[in-house]
């Protein structure tokens, strides 16, 4: 007999702006994420930097994938299956720190989002769940 | 006989290994953080073990796109520090324990985890920073260190429960190896923090106190945390705190605890950190 789960499956989609990385999700961006991988290179960086558009182009990204890269919209692109660790070597290769990349996703301005932090960060209360509501 | 002598956890968040590569230890924001390891950079002196067992997660610098492992070890003789998009940290290369790993490697698998064997990987700020915040600015690490990586990111991850018995497997292999050797293990990660989403910056200072407080003699109560509330409650990346119960775990019953430290924030991160000896 497998063992029972200890929670459904689809509790992993209950948190409030919140999505779980998964198995699933690592296949919808595999190509964006070869392209993040590929900026550990500072050759890379530097071709990328020269022309955004003929880089992206290598690699085989959705056109909703690469234009998301190009806005430097990491919302988007973790909509589109993207997770933070990839997407950070975008951000450094831009000069940007992991906080304020983090902050662009988080509705917040770079400012308030780091006041937030300093002042002991979000509480998890009345977020824990979209449907308990807690 | 080789024996695990003490254990140490601490979180690994990148911009701590930035602060300390550009010196800037003493600036206001991070001082208070650095403060947090004046001790254990002084108990390490007394206590320097031949190898560490370095339980950490890869941040998508040598694994997690082609390879997703949920248990791995390093093999390679040696690693180097990875570039994660601003260059190497300019930090000793990494040498392995290769006898140790392999023995631990063949005892893992006759406890039922199949272990994955890396024999080439760059390591990332989730083992250089642990290494940087306990042993300092130094020109050569002064012990081996055998990388042991769990997949933290990337769901299915392993369950606290799993990686408890894990770290008591770790625990079983290292007291039947034959040389003597004094062996410590570092869990890190954590503690709470969330990167990403409207959720981005969740801390939740209760839940890391509580995990901290209940770590050294009542790791029990901790064993059972699911991997949901994990991240409902310390967020998305909070669930690295799993890998602390792989070194608890690792120490056995009894644990005396020389030090623990917890400050909010350092980035987007809940720093924690505790230093434990082993008793039996």
């Amino acid at each position: 007999m497998p063992r029972t789960r200890l929670y459904p499956l689809a509790d992993l989609e209950d948190i409030p702006g919140t999505k779980v990385f998964t198995a699933l999700r690592s296949r919808e961006a595999y190509y964006l994420h070869k392209f993040c991988m590929s900026l550990m290179k500072a050759e890379n960086r530097e071709e990328f930097k020269a022309d955004e558009r003929a880089y992206l182009d290598k690699f085989k990204m959705t056109e909703e994938q690469k234009q998301a890269v190009l806005d430097r919209d990491l919302t988007k692109l973790i909509e589109l299956g993207g997770n933070m660790y990839f997407l950070v070597k975008l951000a450094s290769t831009d000069g940007l720190s992991a906080l304020k990349a983090v902050s662009t996703t988080s509705g917040m301005g770079v400012e308030e989002y780091t006041q937030m932090m300093l002042e002991g960060g979000r509480s998890p209360h009345g977020i824990r769940s979209i449907r308990d509501k807690n | 006989m080789a024996r695990i002598s003490a254990g140490i956890a601490t979180s690994h968040v990148p911009a701590i290994g930035a602060a300390f590569d550009l010196g800037k230890t003493e600036d206001p924001y991070w001082a208070p953080v650095f403060e947090g390891y004046e001790f254990v950079k002084e108990w390490i002196k007394d206590n320097t073990p031949d190898v560490v067992i370095l339980v950490y997660n890869d941040h998508a610098s040598s694994l997690m796109m082609d390879i997703v492992p949920t248990f791995a070890m390093g093999f390679a003789d040696e690693f180097q520090s990875a570039d994660e998009g601003w260059g190497r940290r300019p930090v000793p290369v990494v040498e392995n324990h290769i006898e140790l790993a392999a023995h631990i490697a063949e005892q893992l698998v006759i406890d039922e985890f199949d272990i994955t064997l890396i024999n080439e990987m760059d390591v990332d700020h989730g083992l250089t920073v642990p290494l940087s915040l306990v042993f300092g600015d130094v020109k050569e690490w002064p012990c081996k260190v055998i990388p042991f990586v769990v997949n933290v990111s990337q769901f299915p991850t392993p369950s606290g429960e799993r990686c408890w018995k894990i770290g008591e497997a770790i625990r079983n292999a290292v007291k039947t190896f034959p040389e003597d050797l004094d062996v410590q293990v570092w869990g890190t990660g954590g503690m709470s923090h969330q990167l990403h989403g409207t959720r981005a910056g969740l801390i939740n200072e209760e839940f890391d106190r509580r995990f901290i407080d209940l770590l050294a003699h009542e790791p029990e109560e901790l064993k059972y945390i699911t991997r949901l509330e994990y991240l409902r409650e310390t967020g998305t990346e909070g669930i690295e705190l799993i890998m602390w119960l792989i070194m608890r775990a690792a120490l056995g019953y009894g644990v005396e605890e020389k030090k623990r430290f917890y400050r909010v924030p350092a980035s987007n991160t809940a720093v924690g950190h505790v230093v434990y000896e082993a008793k039996s």
